[in-house]
């Protein structure tokens, strides 16, 4: 971290900001401004919580460069088929775990409805994000983000990023 | 009311014999009753878990084999059983885990207990409470039980039947699909690296229909060809198992193709406009030695064990009920893994899941069929690419090995 040491408070509102626009951006922009919210060498994981508490690193996403970011929505843009659909996250209070000098470890409970094709609206996923923050610029950006769903089970396939 | 073993009209296959489906196949409760009764019940090996996952005495695995709920387990002697998950006194589930660690299994609901063999070895107040209730005298325990199955094991894996008919698996497979088996598992110490479940929204045998389709492979999923990813320079073949029921489905790298210099500038050329950003995730390492980049093995009625590149994974389809299936995802590497070909398989596991860039088509192009039959149950579906048998072959340009699991399920359901 760089600059001015941050108040309590100005971290919580400067994460609270990122990740209000981080929801936005997946929600009603298609996620095509996603890796913008991360640092160039990041890792984005999407698990669930048997694999955590298993120590299982596999994913089912899984991105260590805001590149392979770039590529998943580049994927679903122009190769992969999926039926129309868009999420609603609704976020929880980013709950400030610890603060170091390699960054802001930060975990929020979400939950992600889908909204499908057909106009069926359904509860896809719940869950943790566990997120290493740094902020660069006045901006927090992730370093680090771990999804973890609570339940085992994927409905048909899981397109837009969590 | 469902009859098992009883089906009504109509039953007619229609004319075409493997090449034509009915769609009430994807349909029907009967039907579905009956495939549990004759197939998931019957004379097919189904696939429970990895030896590795229960590795010590006490271990254990609850799984299904169709609707059935069992348990699999490691014993004090080392050996694995597995019985189905249902208390022999009024049929409460016995294992309310996925996995976990016992020395016994007592029903919660009034405390029978079974040896991790799928004895019962307890009843709770057998014998009354100051002389009076109990169970009667001749009782016998060792009469009454969960039922037991047939466990085999290959290269890690552990199957189970119903049947005592069913012959060995490695004879079940057949030599081929035997030796595909071998090629990816043989000698090598499997590790978990992450379990995934996929709920799919159609019928069981539309997934298991996909797995054996290697005619939709290039079509369907555009990954490879929107990045530009060649794969001209791949050869491969299908195998068909003498009875239909296995397939395996593989592409190699063509090494006269490879030794051709233009051949590697063709590799580069590029006329879309869409490039990886990083293109780490094709990173892979020789694993096998044969230059086989994909192969893709099932087992009838629900097991695929799959190598792409190095991402190997085995899948589990356990059907639930006429229009929907679970898909049991587990990712594996091998305990001599480096660290950099540990991080090879995590990327590349990108590619397959519920996720995958090129597997996650898969996930709902069955609810698609599904929806789409809906109404028609007498009309039928056209399988003839590759002609109309179940026969190896040398283009992937064919729906043989589908028809193959066609012949299988014909044969075992009699119909
Ligand atoms: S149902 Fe299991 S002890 Fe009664
Ligand atoms: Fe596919």
């Amino acid at each position: 971290m760089t600059g001015v040491p941050l108040s309590q408070s100005e971290l919580f509102h400067l994460i609270a900001r990122a990740q209000a626009a981080y929801t936005r951006c997946v929600d009603d922009e298609r996620a095509q401004s996603w890796p913008d919210f991360f640092t160039e060498s990041c890792l984005y994981v999407v698990t669930t919580a048997d694999n955590y508490a298993a120590g299982f690193e596999a994913g089912l996403m899984y991105a260590d460069s805001r590149g392979m970011l770039e590529d998943r929505i580049s994927a679903l843009n122009e190769a992969n088929i999926y039926e129309q659909q868009s999420y609603r996250h609704l976020l929880g209070q980013p709950d400030i775990r610890n603060v170091s000098d390699d960054g802001i470890d930060v975990e929020t409970s979400f939950m992600v409805v889908r909204i499908m094709r057909n106009g069926g609206t359904s509860v896809f996923a719940s869950g943790r994000y566990i997120d290493r923050y740094v902020v660069e610029q006045g901006r927090a950006l992730l370093a680090k983000r771990i999804v973890v769903c609570d339940s085992k089970t994927i409905d048909t396939l899981l397109a837009l990023p969590l | 009311m469902n009859i098992r073993n009883d089906i009504a009209p109509p039953t007619e296959w229609p004319e075409g014999q493997l090449s034509r489906v009915p769609y009430w196949t994807f349909q029907r409760e009967d039907v579905y009753a009956r495939e549990q009764a004759r197939i998931y019940q019957g004379k097919t090996w189904n696939y429970l878990c990895l030896e590795v996952e229960i590795a010590e005495p006490g271990d254990y695995v609850a799984t299904h084999i169709g609707d059935t709920p069992v348990i699999v387990t490691r014993a004090e002697d080392g050996e694995i059983y597995a019985f189905e998950n249902r208390c022999a006194h009024r049929g409460a589930l016995l294992a309310l885990d996925d996995r976990g660690k016992a020395k016994d299994f007592t029903c919660v609901y009034h405390a029978w207990t079974y040896s991790l063999q799928g004895d019962l070895t307890g009843i709770a107040f057998k014998d009354g409470i100051g002389g009076k209730g109990g169970m009667p005298d001749n009782f016998c325990m060792a009469k009454h039980g969960p039922m037991k199955l047939r466990v085999t094991t290959l290269y890690g894996l552990v199957f189970g039947s119903f049947s005592n008919e069913v012959p060995a698996i490695e004879e079940y497979l057949g030599d081929e699909v035997l030796a595909c088996v071998e090629r990816v598992l043989k000698g090598r110490k499997l590790e978990v690296i992450g379990r995934f479940t996929q709920q799919l929204p159609n019928n069981w045998k539309l997934y298991f229909e996909n797995v054996k389709d290697s005619y939709h492979a290039s079509i369907l999923h555009l990954f490879f060809t929107t990045f530009e990813i060649n794969r001209l320079s791949q050869k491969g073949a299908i195998i068909v198992s003498e009875d239909g029921g296995n397939h395996v489905s593989y592409s190699a790298i063509d090494p006269d193709a490879e030794r051709d210099e233009d051949y590697a500038k063709e590799k580069i050329r590029s006329e879309s406009d869409y490039r990886l950003a990083d293109p780490s995730l094709l990173d892979n390492f020789e694993e096998f030695g044969d230059g086989v980049t994909l192969q893709i093995l099932s087992v009838f009625p629900g097991f695929v064990l799959q190598q792409i590149q190095n991402c190997i994974a085995v899948r589990q389809i356990i059907p639930q009920s006429v229009e929907q299936t679970e898909l049991n995802w587990t990712y594996l590497g091998f305990t001599d893994d480096t660290p950099e070909q540990r991080r090879i398989r995590l990327k590349q596991s990108n590619l397959v899941g519920p996720a995958g860039y090129v597997s996650m088509e898969d996930g709902c192009v069955g609810g698609f069929v599904q929806r789409g039959i809906a109404g028609v149950p007498e009309h039928s579906s056209i399988m003839e690419m590759g002609g109309h048998d179940a026969q190896s072959s040398e283009s992937r340009v064919t729906e043989a090995s589908i028809r193959g699991f066609w012949k299988a399920y014909r044969r075992e359901m009699d119909v």
